[in-house]
């Protein structure tokens, strides 16, 4: 791997760019590997690395049926944020959030993180009291988080329309070690890391199949690019697990929806923040290329058509355009959607999978899912069910991510 | 916005509609006597189907009244719509639009 410093970027400026390498190799599949990650997004990519870095598994591939970071990698809005209120919840966001606070050093490659914090906006007596109840929650698992007035809201990011509006902002949860981060870079990033440590990542490669012997161990996978063997395989496939899974007989309680956003024209700095607001369902944050990163709610519908209605983007540049007027004349330049795996009370699951009959081998396991996780709002027009995470042992923290001797862990849902 | 058949009324835009869920959903005759897992899973678990998906909408602006869809999850076109109690129709064929 080329290691990128001030030092080196300095020469190729000044030898007109070139003498720059792949970022990563393109092997052929081989044959057989200790360990397949079927998805080649963040979350596939990142665990390839931890895999090969954390807990040194470096036979193995990741195998992604596109492009990197072609799929929901490329397509949530890239929010990070923690102030989750269960205590799982928390605990596994935050330690991500801490994670990415580090990212760019460990990984030599810069993700553009940003804590510019992540301010929820509350409309109702209900909205202030289920933030102020997040707030109080997230303090005591040490999550970083604080209520404000709408004056201390405004004065946080002024564009803000607090009062004259259908829905008027009653105050606000701030968390402030929340924030943005490059979405795609960070997939880069990771794949770039975990080819440096061995890790084989092959594009061009859709898993057609999941083999399980008569036992009911995992084999291998079929792909279009042929059979590859191996007893353990994670799935980090993004709005696709359910089929993925399905593969291996493996039944998950998910759907699939569609979750929309837009940009706009880019614009000089001028929004310091990410705000989201879940009543009126929409969030707004804008990247360093200055354009205006908007999210939408999830269409009614599951569906894996990656698009949704143009109703449901109307709906959140209206609420866009009450929260911050000046934006009314923007253009928008592009829009599209993602699918999320939805979990019926949005949070993930984790635990075993009853794939595997021999011990310490051949468990399928299920990473987190579309980064919706990072950043989502809870649709309020579906119930929240009260949540129960499932984690693999009986503390109440989840493990550390990634274990190798028994991985499990499916899945999240969530938006972005 | 999709543009929705609904078997009374005949098509119209999406707005008019709720979606249902998946259809054909049975809750089962007697609760009591189901395991936790069975009743979990009536509540829950769902195909999540890739391809044509049998599913429920209602239409809320309109009749009032719910009816069956067969939709194909990955264009998002229409293959038939039928009336609660019909069995779904075999017809496999694309809608022509």
């Amino acid at each position: 791997m080329q290691p990128f410093s001030g030092l080196a970027l300095l020469r190729r400026g000044l030898s007109g760019q070139r003498g720059w390498t792949t970022q990563w190799r393109s092997p052929p599949p081989k044959a057989a590997y200790d360990a397949l990650i079927v998805g080649g997004g963040g979350h596939g990519l990142g665990a390839a690395y931890y895999l090969a870095s954390e807990h040194h598994l470096t036979n193995i591939a990741v195998l992604e049926k596109g492009w990197i970071g072609g799929g929901n990698t490329g397509r949530n809005t890239t929010i990070i944020r923690s102030n989750y209120l269960f205590d799982e919840s928390a605990a596994l966001y935050d330690h991500a959030v801490r994670l990415w606070e580090r990212l760019s050093q460990v990984l030599n490659y810069n993700v553009m993180f940003s804590q510019r914090g992540v301010m929820m906006l509350a409309h109702t007596v209900h909205d202030a009291q289920v933030f102020k109840r997040h707030v109080h929650a997230n303090r005591v698992n040490g999550v970083d988080n604080e209520w404000l007035t709408p004056e201390q809201a405004k004065a946080f990011c002024p564009l803000l329309n607090t009062g004259n509006i259908r829905y008027p902002v009653l105050g606000a949860a701030l968390q402030r070690r929340g924030g943005t981060a490059r979405h795609d870079a960070v997939a880069w990033g990771y794949a770039r890391a975990a080819d440096a440590l061995g890790v084989d990542i092959i594009e061009n490669c859709e898993v057609t199949g999941i083999r399980r012997d008569a036992g009911g161990a995992v084999e291998g996978v079929e792909t279009t690019r042929g059979t590859i063997r191996a007893p353990r395989i994670g799935v980090a496939a993004a709005g696709h697990t359910s089929v993925i899974m399905k593969m291996a007989g493996i039944e998950l309680p998910l759907e699939s929806y569609p979750l929309q956003a837009l940009v706009s024209e880019p614009v000089k700095p001028v929004f310091p923040c990410v705000v989201m607001s879940n009543t009126i369902h929409a969030y707004i944050s804008q990247s360093d290329k200055g354009e205006l990163v908007i999210g939408a709610g999830t269409d009614a519908y599951t569906s894996y058509t990656q698009r949704g209605g143009l109703h449901i983007t109307s709906h959140a540049l209206e609420a866009i355009c009450e929260l911050f007027p000046m934006f009314r004349r923007l253009r928008m330049l592009r829009n599209w959607g993602g699918i999320v795996d939805v979990t019926p009370d949005r949070s993930p699951i984790i635990a075993r999978t009853p794939a595997g009959s021999r011990p310490r081998r051949a468990r399928p396991m299920c990473l987190p899912g579309p980064s919706r996780a990072m950043s989502r709002t809870r649709s309020t027009r579906r119930s929240p069910w009260s949540a129960s995470v499932t984690v693999s042992s009986s503390t109440r923290r989840p493990r550390p991510p990634w274990r190798t001797d028994d991985i499990a862990a499916p899945v999240t849902s969530p938006c972005c | 916005m999709l543009l929705i058949d609904c078997p009374y009324c005949g098509e119209r835009p999406e707005l008019e509609f709720v979606y249902g869920g998946q259809a054909h959903v049975a809750r089962p005759a007697q609760p009591a006597q189901v395991s936790a897992q069975q009743w979990a899973d009536y509540l829950y678990r769902r195909d999540n189907t890739r391809g044509v998906h049998a599913e429920r909408w209602r239409h809320t602006h309109g009749c009032g009244r719910f009816f069956n869809a067969l939709r194909d999850t990955t264009t998002d076109h229409f293959r038939a719509t039928y009336k609660v109690g019909e069995p779904p129709p075999s017809a496999a064929a694309p809608v022509p639009r």
